[in-house]
């Protein structure tokens, strides 16, 4: 199953290599990792696509924990949440192909942040499945180029990021880890 | 007035009453190695190899429980404590390694002896850092400090560049630490350890299984009036021995791989096992499906992802291990419940599993047996040395027959099993303890992997005493190869030489050796005569293997004892499996 792990770090150098090297380092996988600074500057927010069985997960989220550079360890699977990612997709526009590259983006409110006589470069923010549906519908035209920027999630407000860890802590102490 | 960083370094040792570093200068530490020239009060021991200072590093801090202190230069004298660190990462031992780096502005151009040690030391230091800046200084070797040997222990890195510990500024020494991402939970839940008195009233069938957490937390006198007061047999890892008396009637001594019959039998059919510091390393679990199938397991570690890491825990205890043992007692001690009797049915089972199963080795009349070395060595100490080992077959039979009764005096590689250990870390521990007994118990492939340090030992006059069990192989090496590569001997045999006497002389120390039995005593007391360092070679029997043993992939009771044969897999297809997992484990 796939989890959606914040991390909250300290904005030191080497803090995201000792996390990722972590990953690497015991065989867990990531299959998304963005990463950007907070409100605070001196802390970061990592946003941690990565699947596995309950019990790799409970050793993702202490090994984490345990990482002296980590202040705050959240899988967002267990609560509500909101998450987003950005795909920019440079497809072939040729004159043909123009009405359905404009039709497609305007059905997912896309927006074409570029265009040259070729081709258009859609911008696209959503869900996963809005950004895999919006892909799959350009696939025809010919995609010459795709960025995604790995998926970003924050919890919906009434969870309190403060209470968080200490939910995760108790869920591993009274061994009811799931 | 202000300091250099060089300066600003020594101070803050000073600071955290640092008596001893483990040390080898080159270009960019030198203006710290001129500092040390006109201090007093830290003594700088010279290594002759840089995973040699570091293992000394280690044992110091193995056998004192403060940190060892490495000081080390950028680049190759950076990258050769890289083994030693990770030595100490695996076995939780606390170390604070000081590099040197090339200057700031040439980190990165691969400049001479520029290695990026922080890189390279990611995985297997607790934490590390740069320090960029000489103003940051002292609050990264504070921190250093205060992160090596809080929480679970371990060996925290400072990378020092040249132009840092040139710079000058203000020293302030800040006198508190405070980390938001890093608090160590030392209390452990109420209510756990309530409910973990509760099933240790209850259990007709308990167990103590030991670790090295309960060195860690200095917490023997509590496992002590746990395990007397309830009656509570103890087991012990290689890691925990010494965390409660060998000697005592309630000890079992080591389980595992080349654990007690006694002690695997009594983990096997428990009913309640109460895990202290320990981790449930696969030499200890055997296969982990039949690990202890009839027990309730209590997991009381200060680190979270020790538990159910291996093995679910029914009651898991986050916390300081003298802290919880203490709690717990408490509990017991005021409860009504008359305890005394209730395990005597279990406590018997486990003395006729002792008497099926002792531990023994036949001892002609001619031929050393490697186990009566350590006996001998037992007796002839009286069981009150500092006995560190390095790694192979001897180290096994050191746990199995020398019954240590004192915390901290059986420095070994564990975790890692680091051949070379041992002989820098009974250097370390006797520098340590310059009044102890102390002695390296070694294989004669061991040894010859930082047999450089003799010079060091010879040099300071430590007296260590070294006794190399030495039987011409890569005992434990071909031990596997003649269970499960059919005698294979592919790379195992090591032959005669180095001739151990000659080489002890030629660094300056005395050479000793036994090649018969009756010349064993002898060779021992004339060692212990001896003020300065001795190397012992014993002569041994070529191929006593290591028993009892859990072979590579069986479940813990599944125990062979002599004859080679009964570890022959007993399918076909299982050999194979035993075969990868030998690959794998050995
Ligand atoms: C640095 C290192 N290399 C290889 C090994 C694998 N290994 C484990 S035990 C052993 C044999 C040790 O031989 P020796 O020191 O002679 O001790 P003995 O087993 O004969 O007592 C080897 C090679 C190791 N543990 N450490």
């Amino acid at each position: 199953m796939q989890h959606i792990i914040s991390v909250l770090v300290e904005n030191k150098f080497g803090a995201l290599s000792r996390i990722s090297g972590l990953f690497s380092g015991r065989g867990f996988n990531i299959e998304t990792l963005s990463v950007g600074p907070t409100l605070d500057p001196s802390v970061s927010m990592m946003t941690i696509v990565t699947e596995g069985e309950d019990r790799i997960i409970e050793q993702i989220t202490k090994q984490l924990n345990k990482l002296v550079d980590v202040i705050k360890v959240v899988d967002l699977i267990e609560k509500a949440y909101v998450e987003r990612e950005t795909a920019l997709i440079k497809v072939n526009a040729r004159p043909e192909d123009r009405a359905e590259a404009l039709r497609v983006a305007d059905i997912f409110r896309a927006n074409i942040v570029d265009s040259s006589p070729n081709t258009y470069t859609i911008e696209i923010t959503g869900d996963v499945n809005k950004v895999e549906a919006i892909i799959n519908l350009l696939r025809p035209l010919g995609i010459k180029e795709l960025i995604r920027t790995g998926r970003i999630a924050i919890a919906r407000e009434e969870v309190k990021i403060a209470a968080v860890r200490g939910n995760l802590d108790r869920r591993v102490l009274s061994g009811q880890a799931k | 007035m202000k300091l250099s960083g060089s300066q600003i370094l020594i101070e803050c040792l000073r600071k955290e009453n640092v008596k001893v570093v483990f040390a080898y200068p080159g270009g960019v530490n030198l203006p710290i190695f001129d500092v040390l020239y006109d201090e007093k009060e830290i003594e700088v021991i010279l290594c002759r190899h840089e995973q040699g200072g570091t293992h000394m590093a280690e044992g110091y801090a193995r056998v004192t429980g403060r940190p060892g202190v490495v000081l080390v230069t950028s680049g190759p004298g950076a990258t050769n404590t890289v083994t030693a660190i990770a030595d100490a990462y695996m076995d939780s031992t606390p170390l604070v390694v000081l590099t040197g780096q090339v200057p700031t502005q040439s980190i990165g151009n691969d400049a001479f002896q520029e290695a990026d040690v922080v890189g390279i030391t990611r995985p297997c230091t607790k934490y590390n850092i740069l320090v960029k800046d000489v103003n940051d200084l002292a609050k990264a070797v504070k921190e250093a400090f205060y992160i090596a040997t809080s929480g679970r222990p371990g060996p925290v890195l400072v990378d020092l560049p040249k132009d840092v510990v040139l710079a000058k500024t203000e020293f302030k020494y800040p006198d508190k630490v405070y980390i938001r991402s890093y608090s160590p939970n030392y209390k452990g839940n109420k209510w756990q350890i309530k409910q973990a008195a509760e099933s240790i009233m209850k259990a007709r069938r308990p167990v103590i299984y030991a670790g090295g957490g309960v060195l860690a937390s200095g917490a023997s006198q509590e496992l002590l009036d746990l395990a007397e007061g309830m009656q509570v047999p103890v087991t012990q890892t290689l890691m925990g021995l010494g965390g409660f008396p060998g000697t005592h009637p309630l000890s079992l001594g080591m389980l595992g791989m080349h654990g007690t019959y006694w002690a695997n039998m009594s983990i096997h059919h428990s009913d309640l096992i109460i895990a202290v510091g320990s981790r449930f390393d696969d030499r200890v679990t055997g296969r982990v499906a039949d690990f202890a199938p009839g027990a309730k397991i209590i997991h009381i570690d200060i680190d979270p992802t020790s538990i159910h890491k291996v093995i679910k825990a029914d009651i898991p205890i986050v916390g300081d291990v003298k802290v919880i043992l203490s709690g717990l007692n408490q509990i017991l001690k005021f409860s009504e419940n008359g305890q005394s009797g209730k395990n005597q049915a279990w406590l018997s089972q486990i003395s006729d599993w002792r008497k099926e199963h002792p531990l023994a080795y036949d001892q002609g009349d001619k031929i050393i047996k490697p186990q009566y070395v350590i006996e001998r060595i037992y007796e002839a100490t009286r069981g009150k040395a500092i006995v560190s080992t390095d790694v192979g077959q001897h180290q096994m039979w050191v746990a199995q027959y020398y019954k240590f009764d004192r915390p901290r005096t059986f420095p070994n590689s564990g975790g890692l099993g680091t051949m070379g250990y041992g002989l820098p870390a009974a250097i370390g521990a006797q520098k340590a303890f310059p009044d102890d007994l102390v002695f390296c118990v070694a294989g004669d492939g061991s040894i010859v992997m930082n047999i450089q340090e003799m010079a060091t030992a010879v040099s300071y006059n430590l007296p260590v005493k070294i006794a190399v069990i030495n039987n011409k192989y890569l005992g434990m090496v071909r031990q596997w190869q003649e269970l499960f590569y059919d005698r294979r001997y592919s790379s195992s045999y090591l032959g005669d030489g180095p001739d151990f006497v000659k080489l002890a002389e030629a660094f300056g120390a005395v050479g000793l050796r036994a090649k018969e039995i009756g010349e064993v005593d002898q060779v021992l007391q004339e060692a212990l005569a001896v003020k300065g360092p001795v190397m012992m070679d014993f002569q041994v029997d070529e191929e006593e293997n290591c028993y009892p043993m859990v072979p590579a992939g069986a479940a813990i009771h599944e125990m062979v004892f002599s004859d080679p044969e009964e570890a022959e897999p007993k399918k076909q297809g299982e050999k194979e499996q035993k075969k990868a997992d030998g690959v794998l484990t050995a």
